[in-house]
């Protein structure tokens, strides 16, 4: 898939910001007045920016209300749901600390529930694609909430629980990528099932509809190279998650937990990269491409 | 309950629907051109599609076709009459008035008829509108005229019509409706596209086999149930193997062969004889036979004979044989057993004796007999039509190769033999045809200052006495057509022209006025040669081909090589005939013509060309084009279309002419004011059915040929029979060996005898004697893409889209033995020059042969795309390896790369050797940009009629 | 509306036969000026006279080599593609906006453009690259099924069928109901074997295609050769002469 640059934004940010919101509205930390004014900013921020860097995205920006209409079938538009949906309730409990100092547990605990579902939501408009077999996986999901949560966890400054969450995505990735390697050839999907010509014999692609590209195979058909792609994986898994959890380990200082976070975001960045450009979509088998 | 949006399924299609003829390629197509009011109040093209009346798509419509309003829009379209103001080949034009255009061309061909009208040659490419350009050129009084064919196919329709009055494409077609095994030889596309496509569709429908024989398996071949990837010019040998195969089975149509054909005419057979291998004739010179009832010689028409097809006949010390019985002893030779044949063509002996089998179950075990009487031209009626459900089709893949003439001949023999040809299942003409070489016109070249030329330019020879030189022998036309070196160019030879006005051999002319053909790119063979030799300048510093006249409606190569632009008006905007006295429309079962008109207004300063040469021919007192008293005689091209007459009665257009009894269909009558209108009523065509009891047996069938004359195609019944031995042939080859008062030159003495044979023979591709085949072992192909024409497709922004680029298409074999892999690129070179471009693999493709698309490689500059545009960057022509002349042997003498019976281009024979090279930024050849004279192109394309 | 209907009343779609196909791209074309004039915004074309033209095209035609077994001769298929009207349609079910929708009465997967963001969600769903963004409105484009033809009633009943199949010069597309088991589709589907695509994506389309009949079966088969009359041009004449007897 294209790894296109609005989209990378909008996952990575959003769901560091409704990590953080997670954090924040379950009280960790347990900040106040203006700091919880500072962490909670930082918060929308990232969840609000991740969701606008999404409508650049769209063709047609200004219909994008029309996507709260289809919650029952679309991921799409559950997520819309859900991201307003958790950004009232967290802005509500927000609003409440900051200005009143008051703290509704029950609040919170639901502000943090609801950005958890907005980041299975967000998860779920990848995991439920088939033809995207890579992506159609429960790790998908898991991992794009353990992201979320280990980002938060990191920004909030909950160091025992920034690095088991790193750490145990760290294992999770490796084993997301190492399974997702070869599930587009196990998911069925083959030249030869998608011609339907496999019975004559080997089936492969000889002249492209057009000679030039077309919007599919710009937007679907991406091919990384493999010596390329192991080399950013590395890169993206010490970013991401060992060098951010090394740091936390090491006494606390705001330097070095500032390098955790940049790390960490740069990190990301690379994963969601990876995430979209490892991604073959199976109408690449048509153009002989993956 | 699921809430749908609310759709009007019933939209308005249109305001109006216009019919006319498709011409985004030659195939002449009906189409409904829907119009829609536009912004501007005016009718706008909303959408095209195929007209279902129509007799030649029936409906259907290609790529090409509904793609046409993106070529009536297209940025290239050229906008006014231009002069050249920069030197030739830059492109640099400066519009000027239709006036001044016209003032000019008038000053510069006037003085040329005064004195010398050979100093101009007049050639025009694929247009449909010979007839008229052939009888402007005659009024000129130039001997210099000839279309494409001579580097498009004329070895296809020469041999056929020399053979049996017609060949394949407009000629005739197979009888899609009854047959039952259809072999294809060499078609990529062909100019009967749609047909050919729906044709195709009807025998998948019943599932009668296809065989394609073919080095490239796409298309046609691709869908074809068996696939013969056959070595490249080599199917000579193939069909003569078949031959071999069905003479030794006795499985050849010996009925057939006595009533339709030359098989029985008696053959002089002593080698000592001044008319040896001359037919036998009476006082009256009718050709003989011997009646098996008496065993004397008889004329072959003489009613209730048993004409023999063997044995010798002494008549005056002298032995003659029948053309079969010489057929036989050819053929049966070993020399043509499949065995003998196997290693050469590339296919097994078993293959070639198994669709020898085919062909003969097929033709012998299931005939077809349609209840239709009829009555032969001897008067013997015939209760049923009976035919071998057989039928080939064949193009440029058998003809544009050195040796195509003879192996179309062998085809058609082929097709004679077995007895397929004009009978139910087999191949049949279309009207105007069957025509015999006979009933054509010889060609014509005296010159005379000032006067018409004595006839009709282009024609067919029987023997050296109507070759078209002067009288010190040397060649009356610039292009050499029908001298020596190609007897039988019937066709003309384009593709000579540039290269011989260039040397000024046979003479140097004055103007070359060309129109509708790219020569500067796609048309000629070593384009950057032609590039510049158009260019170059003698010793003073003038060019050597002094001036160049050319029309063109869009912005193409070639413009930049002209003085003077005359722009034309794209094929919705304008009048054209597709006339039955030129290359018409017709099919099996009925003879049909077709106009196009002007559905839109050109909105630039454009004209038809053919309105241009009746006001040129007026400004030039042309006769035929002006009146008693000097006036223009035709004000535009439709007033010619309508009121010109050929012969008394017959015009270019046969539908709605005037007689005594009112409007008539028959094909004869007055020209009559409402002629066109008349057409466009009708969808903008016209056709007459044949007559059941005429349908079949076409050559011989008394009722076909008095419909014929009815229809205004002849004057008198024409019938003929089949040529499997073709004597004028021989007659040139009695001159090479020394009989007669013309004789060949010595050089060429040799080629004529060998190559000239009145029975088919193989022989090897010339360019195999000339480039060495073990550092030349690659054989190097071009095809049609079915979504472009030629060089016009690339300014069409959908079609550019689906051939933007060509890679050279690699087998397995060379693809692994050069270790390519995607994306490489490959030097190719030849004898002639190399070019660096794409290799892509594929696996069904004979493992000696590459190929590419044709004509998808643009210049710099053209046809308003951006510089950067693929098809000027990765896009290539192959034509830069091929040459019009063949590499030098150690003789002193630059051989002709044609074949040497018609001169057709062989483009076919092309040998190269491929190395793989580091990829280059650009494919090479790169040839320097032109100016562009036209305005640059917009950047997006969304076309909808809106109000 | 992205709710698929449990059922529809008709399922219109396209036989395409791969035996008969030769990749002419006129279907291609035809559709595109059809969809260009008529159902929505027309099929744009970005930088179409430049270096890279992107234009929305609503059925493409692809083309396959096949190598079979035993080293029998490469075989090419020419492959037109377009939406598949899928019955278990993903592209509608992922949809945020309900733009994307299938018909009730007849099956067609259609989008309503004037509700579409253009988000691209779809076209990642569709497992057939049947979807096509426009590169100038920036909406979904996809096969109509020429819904603005099959039923128009201002066109000639014989040209109530999509354009793409009016078009077809060698009669490889074939338009019909497939809910009928009596319809022409349905007929050709059973009496030559239709294939889907990818039936493990579990799409449930539509369409079918006809899988091109073997090919070059007889290359080696030895008999049944011909019998020769005789060995030698001599013995051929004497054949002659008898069987010009009987003639
Ligand atoms: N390598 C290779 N080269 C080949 C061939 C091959 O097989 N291989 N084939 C050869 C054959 S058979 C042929 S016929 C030639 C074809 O080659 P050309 O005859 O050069 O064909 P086109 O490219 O169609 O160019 C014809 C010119 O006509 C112009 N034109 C188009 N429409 C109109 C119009 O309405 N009016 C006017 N006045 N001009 C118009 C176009 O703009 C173009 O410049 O190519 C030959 N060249
Ligand atoms: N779409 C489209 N249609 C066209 C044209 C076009 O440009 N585009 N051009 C028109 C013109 S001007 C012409 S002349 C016709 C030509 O129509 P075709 O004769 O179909 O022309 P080509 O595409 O040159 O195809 C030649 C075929 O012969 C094969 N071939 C080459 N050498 C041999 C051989 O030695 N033996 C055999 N058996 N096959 C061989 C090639 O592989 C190729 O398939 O098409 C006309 N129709
Ligand atoms: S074959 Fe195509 S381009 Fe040629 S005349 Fe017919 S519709 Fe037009
Ligand atoms: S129009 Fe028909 S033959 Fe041509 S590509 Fe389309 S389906 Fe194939
Ligand atoms: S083919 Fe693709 S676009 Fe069409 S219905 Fe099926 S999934 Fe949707
Ligand atoms: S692109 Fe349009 S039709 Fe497709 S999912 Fe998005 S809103 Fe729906
Ligand atoms: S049915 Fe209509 S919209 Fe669909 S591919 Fe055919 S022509 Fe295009
Ligand atoms: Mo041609």
């Amino acid at each position: 898939m294209h790894p296109a640059k609005s989209i990378i934004l909008f996952t990575s940010l959003s769901g560091l910001g409704f990590g953080l919101l997670a954090f924040l509205c379950l009280g960790v930390p347990p900040v106040t007045d203006w700091i919880a004014f500072v962490f909670f900013a930082v918060a929308f921020a990232a969840a609000g920016g991740g969701l606008i860097a999404s409508t650049f995205h769209l063709g047609h920006p200004e219909r994008a209300l029309k996507a709260f209409t289809q919650w029952r079938t679309s991921w799409l538009s559950r997520e819309g749901w859900l991201a307003v949906a958790t950004l009232a309730v967290t802005g509500l409990y927000a609003a409440l600390v900051i200005f009143t100092g008051t703290r509704i547990f029950i609040l919170g605990a639901l502000g943090s529930l609801l950005c958890v579902a907005t980041t299975f939501a967000t998860s779920m408009i990848y995991a439920q694609l088939k033809t995207v077999p890579r992506w159609n996986h429960w790790t998908t999901s898991v991992l794009f909430v353990g992201l979320s949560l280990a980002g938060g966890a990191l920004l909030s400054g909950s160091v025992r629980a920034a690095i088991l969450l790193l750490l145990t995505c760290g294992v999770l990735q490796f084993y997301a990528w190492k399974t997702g390697d070869s599930r587009l050839a196990e998911s069925g999907s083959n030249m030869a099932s998608a011609t339907g010509l496999g019975d004559i014999g080997t089936v492969t692609a000889f002249e492209p509809p057009h000679t030039g590209g077309n919007y599919l195979t710009d937007e679907m058909v991406f091919v990384v190279a493999r010596k390329h792609a192991l080399k950013l994986r590395s890169i993206a898994l010490v970013l991401t998650f060992l060098a951010p959890a090394l740091l936390l380990l090491l006494p606390f200082t705001h330097l070095f937990a500032a390098i955790a976070v940049a790390s960490h975001v740069l990190g990301l960045f690379t994963l969601r990269w990876l995430f979209f450009a490892e991604a073959e979509h199976v109408v690449g088998l048509y153009y002989g491409r993956r | 309950m699921i809430k749908q949006p609310v759709l009007n399924t019933s939209p308005k299609v249109s305001d109006e629907i216009r019919r006319t003829t498709c011409y985004m390629c030659a195939c002449r197509c009906g189409i409904n051109v829907h119009m829609k009011t536009g912004a501007d109040g005016k009718q706008q093209v909303a959408y095209i599609e195929g007209n279902r009346d129509h007799p030649v798509n029936k409906g259907v419509l290609c790529a090409k076709g509904s793609a046409g309003i993106m070529q009536v829009t297209a940025p290239s379209r050229l906008r006014a009459p231009m002069k050249r103001v920069g030197p030739r080949g830059s492109g640099k034009f400066e519009e000027i008035s239709w006036d001044e255009a016209l003032d000019i061309a008038t000053q510069w061909l006037a003085p040329i008829r005064a004195e010398n009208p050979e100093k101009l040659a007049f050639f025009t490419g694929r247009d449909q509108s010979q007839s008229f350009t052939s009888y402007w050129a005659q009024g000129f009084g130039t001997p210099n005229y000839a279309a494409h064919g001579g580097f498009c196919s004329v070895n296809m329709a020469a041999a056929g019509i020399y053979t049996m009055g017609g060949a394949f494409w407009e000629f005739g077609q197979p009888d899609w409706d009854h047959t039952k095994l259809f072999i294809l030889f060499g078609v990529a596309e062909d100019h009967d596209s749609n047909p050919i496509k729906i044709g195709l569709g009807k025998l998948k429908e019943r599932g009668a086999k296809v065989i394609g024989v073919n080095p490239i398996r796409t298309g046609y071949n691709a869908v074809a149930d068996e696939w013969v990837g056959i070595t490249p010019g080599t199917d000579g040998l193939f069909i003569l193997s078949l031959i071999h195969e069905l003479l030794r089975a006795g499985k050849v149509d010996l009925n057939y062969l006595t009533r339709y054909t030359n098989a029985p005419v008696l053959v002089n057979s002593d080698p000592k004889s001044p008319d040896y291998g001359l037919f036998l004739r009476d006082e009256e010179g009718r050709e003989l036979v011997v009646d098996r009832a008496t065993g004397k010689p008889v004329p072959n028409d003489t009613k209730g004979i048993q004409p023999d097809l063997h044995g010798t006949y002494r008549h005056a010390g002298v032995t003659h044989k029948p053309v079969f019985h010489l057929i036989a002893e050819r053929y049966l030779d070993p020399q043509y057993s499949p065995d003998a044949v196997a290693g050469r063509t590339g296919i097994t002996a078993n293959r070639i004796r198994r669709i020898a089998a085919e062909i003969a179950r097929v033709a012998f075990e299931e005939e077809i007999t349609l209840n239709r009487p009829w009555t032969d031209f001897r008067g013997q009626k015939h209760a049923t039509m009976t035919g071998r459900p057989v039928s080939f089709h064949a193009m440029r893949g058998i003809s544009a190769h050195s040796n195509g003439f003879q192996t179309c001949r062998a085809l058609h023999v082929l097709q004679i033999l077995i007895g397929s040809v004009e009978v139910p299942g087999g191949f049949r003409f279309k009207p105007p045809y069957p025509k015999p070489a006979t009933a054509h016109p010889k060609p014509h070249c005296k010159v005379q200052p000032g006067q018409p030329l004595d006839g009709p330019h282009l024609g067919f020879v029987h023997g050296p006495q109507d070759l078209a030189l002067k009288e010190d022998g040397s060649p009356a036309r610039i292009d050499k057509a029908f001298t020596w070196e190609n007897p039988m160019s019937a066709h003309g030879m384009m593709h000579m022209v540039i290269s011989n006005a260039h040397a000024g051999d046979p003479y140097k002319i004055d103007t070359l006025f060309m129109y509708m053909a790219n020569m500067a790119w796609n048309s000629s063979m070593n384009t950057k040669h032609v590039m510049d030799m158009l260019t170059d300048k003698d010793e003073s510093g003038d060019y050597r081909i002094p001036r160049i006249i050319y029309s063109d409606a869009y912005s193409s190569e070639m413009v930049a090589y002209a003085d003077l632009i005359l722009p034309d008006t794209t094929y919705l905007e304008r009048h054209d005939c597709i006339s039955l006295l030129d290359r018409p429309i017709c099919e099996a079962d009925g003879a049909a013509d077709a106009i196009r008109w002007p559905v839109i207004e050109p909105d630039r300063n454009v004209r038809g060309f053919q309105s241009v040469l009746c006001e040129l021919g007026a400004r030039l007192n042309l006769p035929g084009f002006v009146n008693e008293d000097g006036s223009q005689k035709y004000a535009d091209y439709a007033d010619y279309i309508t009121n010109h007459q050929r012969r008394p009665g017959v015009g270019p257009l046969s539908g709605w002419r005037m007689t005594d009894k009112g409007l008539s269909n028959t094909g004869r009558g007055e020209p009559n004011e409402g002629q066109i209108d008349s057409y466009i009523a009708n969808g903008g065509f016209w056709i007459k059915h044949v007559p059941e009891a005429a349908s079949y047996y076409k050559p011989w069938n008394s009722d076909y040929q008095d419909w014929a004359v009815e229809t205004g195609l002849f004057d008198k019944p024409t019938p003929y029979l089949f040529q499997l031995y073709v004597e004028p042939m021989r007659r040139f080859q009695l001159a090479a060996e020394g009989h007669g008062l013309r004789q060949p030159p010595d050089h060429l003495r040799e080629q004529i005898k060998a190559t000239l044979d009145p029975l088919p023979i193989w022989y090897p591709p010339f360019l195999d004697g000339h480039a060495d085949p073990a550092e030349y072992p690659v054989q190097a192909l071009t095809q049609r893409p079915m979504a472009m024409y030629h060089s016009w497709g690339s300014q069409n922004a959908w079609l550019r889209q689906i051939h933007g680029a060509n890679p050279l298409y690699v087998p397995t074999k060379i693809w692994q033995a050069n270790g390519f892999v995607e994306g490489d690129w490959a030097r190719v070179s030849s004898p002639n020059g190399e070019i660096t471009v794409p290799v892509v693999h594929m696996a069904a493709l004979n493992e000696n042969t590459v190929w590419t698309w044709n004509a998808i490689g643009k210049r710099k500059g053209a046809w308003a795309l951006d510089r950067d545009a693929p098809e000027a960057t990765r896009g290539f022509l192959l034509n830069h390896l091929i040459d019009e002349l063949l590499p030098a042997r150690g003789d002193g003498m630059r051989w002709s790369n044609s074949d040497p019976v018609t001169g057709q281009a062989a483009w076919f024979d092309l040998r190269v050797k491929i190395e793989k090279v580091k990829a280059p930024a650009e494919a090479q050849p790169v040839i320097a940009p032109q100016n562009s004279p036209v305005p640059p192109a917009p950047h997006d394309v969304k076309r909808k009629v809106t109000t | 509306m992205t709710e698929l209907p449990t059922q529809t009343d008709r399922k219109l779609g396209l036989v395409i036969d791969l035996d008969t196909c030769v990749g002419c791209h006129a279907c291609v074309i035809a559709c595109k000026g059809w969809n260009t004039e008529n159902y929505g915004a027309p099929l744009a074309d970005a930088d179409a006279y430049g270096a890279q033209p992107v234009g929305s095209f609503l059925n493409r035609v692809h083309s396959y080599e096949i190598q079979p077994p035993d080293n029998a001769p490469a075989q090419l298929i020419h492959f037109p593609k377009s939406c598949l009207h899928c019955e278990d349609a993903p592209c509608v079910t992922v949809c945020p906006t309900g733009a994307s929708y299938k018909r009730v009465e007849d099956g067609i997967v259609l989008v309503n453009e004037s509700d579409c963001i253009g988000c691209g969600l779809c076209a990642w769903a569709c497992p057939y690259g049947a979807r096509e963004m426009d590169p100038s409105e920036k909406v979904m484009k996809k096969c109509t099924l020429c819904v603005d033809r099959i039923y128009n009633e201002n066109l000639p009943e014989e040209d109530r069928e999509p354009a793409c199949v009016r078009t077809c010069p060698a009669g490889a597309r074939h338009f019909g109901d497939f809910a009928d088991p009596d319809s022409n589709v349905s007929t050709l589907v059973a009496e030559r074997g239709g294939i889907e695509l990818m039936p493990e994506q579990g799409t449930k389309p539509v369409n079918r295609y006809l899988p091109p009949r073997p090919k070059d079966v007889e290359i080696d088969v030895l008999g049944p050769l011909l019998t020769p009359v005789a060995q030698e041009p001599r013995g051929f004449l004497g054949w002659l002469d008898k069987a010009l007897e009987r003639l």
